[in-house]
């Protein structure tokens, strides 16, 4: 069974938004189809600006690409919504609450970049371990588990040690391990690093399924090109900052950007005109 | 080519402060500590701590007490209380103070020793007792070695008196002038100090009969002295588990794990003390399974003493559960883990008692060791094996034990914050 059951209906298809190169602050009343705002969030790490007011928003049921350099900013930014980074400015609203460092998220599942589960544990067990920490009933536990095994197409081998998979079985493990609570938000950083690109569909299609369910997405990635094609808005950061946000369509289609038609263009290139050709560290 | 990989092995050892750690000051370290133990400069000989029980009280056996004292290797005790110089020492008490450990031996100069010390044989000459803690295996000999050479020079009259009886018994009697002569000189030996004369005693045997009672182990055998050992290495290798079990909190944060243990109900509260309630259990076992094995192969005397050995083991894994948290959370990765506990806990059992027992070290040792947990550990196992202590007389020991656990657990929660919140 899967824990995404309530009956929240689907977000209504995009409207076509003439967005701003950035981002304008929203507004503080909460908005009803917002899952996620981000508002004016600042971070130093030292002398670092890691976050310099950034401010976004996510839709309820949204698959959002949260694209950047290396150091942009957007681990910080994912941590800050987890709960994990104290903000020095700014808010983090999530469905309409908004909320201080202490509070408990149970509405978020994070998905970090790393393979968090435990290799000598079968995928059953992780899921098990992870599913009770989350504080799932030991009721309900057992539908989920069997849930998340298909969902993540891991049914065959749910009695195997992790450290016997292959890696985008162990990314698949990693993202259903997260989902077991059944959060309304999930935030993936680089869920697909290090994969195949059949792993990378198959990773992709478990996503849009749980869209289908209404649940809100915010992903990192480096692949640009899967970015355009999968996500429904893209928000680049940099410097800590938003630097554009809207339809990989109204990105590319340049308006939106630079100011200079882009015609012909790819996600790449405006990502590049955005960020610069200057190496990250 | 060569100069090369030299290059390269002297820069990453000069970079990794764990392999210059281990190299050059872990070998100092142990070199520092065992020359402490062993070679204390300005007393090379330890001095034996010995309560003496006159129950003779003649002029003979003062005579012994008093050279006792005046013996720089020993440190005579004569009053059940210290601060008390009216409470005479029986043999009861002097039983106990070795039972408790306060001393490794007692004397006891039995009635009738002033009258017959019998020097020159054993006879129904009346026996002087060592009662001795045999877990010390130095302390007994010395204190008869020098309770010897005192009975002789105590009471020089007795013993040429004794001899020349000897003299007359196999040789036949003196002449009337020898006989005079032999008075006058033993006249002259016992002014100021001598005892009554005594007949000579019958036997073959040289020097005051001694008889040396294992006061811990009345029956004999070395079955708690296998417990002293089973403690000494059970807790060593129990804080070497527990720091490498502690080390998962570094591996979950290298993976991620921990990351999002912290985003579950849990927190990092629960986390600690999952993991701390985890390795106490694990811990207890491993002891359990060691002195098991003791008793199984080795005759311990594991059944006869379960309640002590409980508590015993329980507060010992708690606080080592503890301390295997504090290094993890103190490390910055796994092998700076491995590194760091290497060098702790192997100073700490040097020091504690696990490699070699803290009776033999000198008192400024033992006082130094009480800073380890080891030490305290190993006395409270002592207690239970050793001295046959009721499980009220542990008090002590679990009380350091519950504190360093607390303290230990306090600090790792300290060091634990920079992975939650940044």
């Amino acid at each position: 069974m899967s824990p995404f059951t309530d009956s929240e209906e689907r977000f209504p298809p995009h409207p076509s938004l003439n967005l701003p190169r950035v981002m304008a602050t929203p507004a503080t009343a909460p908005v009803p189809h917002l899952a996620l705002s981000v508002e004016g969030a600042e971070k130093r790490f030292g002398a670092n600006v890691a976050l310099a007011g950034a401010s976004f928003t996510v839709r309820r049921g949204e698959l959002v690409g949260l694209l950047g350099p290396n150091g942009a900013g957007k681990t910080t930014v994912i941590k800050a919504i987890a709960g994990r980074v104290r903000l020095d400015a700014g808010a983090i609203i999530l469905f309409g609450r908004t909320l201080t460092l202490d509070d408990k998220r149970p509405e978020i599942g994070v998905v970090p970049q790393e393979l968090a589960v435990y290799s000598l544990l079968t995928a059953r067990e992780n899921l098990e371990v992870f599913g009770a920490l989350y504080g799932v009933g030991p009721a309900a536990l057992a539908e989920r588990v069997d849930w998340a095994l298909e969902w993540s197409d891991l049914k065959d081998r749910a009695r195997e040690p992790v450290k016997r998979f292959s890696g985008g079985m162990k990314r698949r493990l990693n993202i259903a391990c997260s989902l077991l609570h059944g959060p309304k938000l999930v935030l993936l950083d680089e869920p697909t690093v290090g994969v195949d690109p059949q792993s990378r569909e198959r990773i992709y299609e478990m996503l849009a399924a749980l869209q289908r369910q209404n649940v809100s997405i915010v992903l990192t990635t480096h692949h640009l090109e899967e970015a355009e094609r999968r996500c429904e808005r893209i928000v680049i950061i940099d410097h800590g900052t938003i630097v554009a946000a809207g339809t990989p369509a109204e990105l590319i289609a340049g308006g939106t950007v630079t100011g200079v038609a882009m015609g012909g263009a790819t996600l790449q290139d405006v990502f590049i005109a955005l960020t610069g050709r200057e190496l990250r560290e | 080519m060569i100069g090369t990989l030299l290059r390269i092995g002297w820069i990453n050892m000069r970079r990794d402060g764990v392999v210059l750690a281990l190299t050059f000051v872990l070998p100092i370290m142990f070199f520092s500590i065992f020359a402490l133990v062993f070679g204390d400069q300005r007393n090379p000989t330890r001095r034996v701590q010995v309560a003496v029980v006159d129950e003779d009280r003649s002029a003979y056996s003062t005579a012994i007490v008093t050279a006792l004292q005046a013996e720089g290797g020993l440190r005579v005790r004569l009053t059940a209380d210290p601060d008390n110089a009216d409470r005479t020492l029986d043999r009861q008490g002097a039983q106990d103070l070795v039972k408790k450990g306060a001393v490794p031996v007692a004397v006891v100069l039995p009635n009738g020793l002033g009258a017959q010390p019998g020097f020159w044989g054993s006879g129904a000459r009346p026996k002087v007792q060592i009662l001795a803690d045999v877990s010390d295996p130095v302390a007994p000999q010395m204190v008869l070695g020098l309770l010897q050479k005192v009975s002789f020079t105590a009471s020089p009259a007795s013993l040429a008196t004794e001899g020349m009886a000897m003299f007359e018994k196999y040789a036949g009697p003196l002449t009337p002038h020898q006989q005079k002569a032999k008075e006058e000189w033993l006249k002259n030996m016992a002014q100021g100090r001598g005892p009554a004369m005594t007949n000579a005693s019958e036997g073959a045997g040289f020097g005051l009969a001694t008889e040396i009672v294992n006061v811990m182990q009345p029956g004999g055998g070395d079955a708690a002295t296998i417990s002293f050992y089973a403690a000494g290495i059970g807790v060593m290798f129990l804080l070497f588990s527990c720091a490498g079990a502690g080390g998962t909190l570094l591996e979950e944060e290298e993976s991620g794990t921990l990351g999002r243990l912290l985003s579950s109900q849990a927190g990092m509260r629960g986390v600690l003390f999952g993991k701390w309630l985890f390795l106490t259990l694990m811990g207890a076992v491993q002891l359990t399974v060691m002195f098991t094995w003791g008793a199984l192969f080795f005759g311990l005397p594991l059944v006869s003493h379960l309640p002590g050995f409980a508590v015993m083991t329980l507060f010992t894994a708690a606080a080592a559960s503890g301390f295997g948290l504090l290094l993890a959370t103190v490390s910055r990765s796994r092998q700076q883990l491995s590194g760091l506990s290497t060098i702790v806990i192997l100073a700490m059992s040097a020091l504690g008692g696990s490699m070699f027992p803290r009776f033999l070290m000198t008192e400024t040792m033992q006082r130094v060791g009480l800073v380890t947990f080891n030490a305290w550990a190993l006395d409270g196992y002592l207690k239970v094996f050793w001295r046959e202590a009721p499980i009220m007389n542990l008090w002590p020991e679990v009380a350091v034990l519950a504190g360093l656990t607390a303290a230990f657990l306090l600090l790792a929660r300290r060091f634990a914050r920079r992975w939650e919140t940044l």
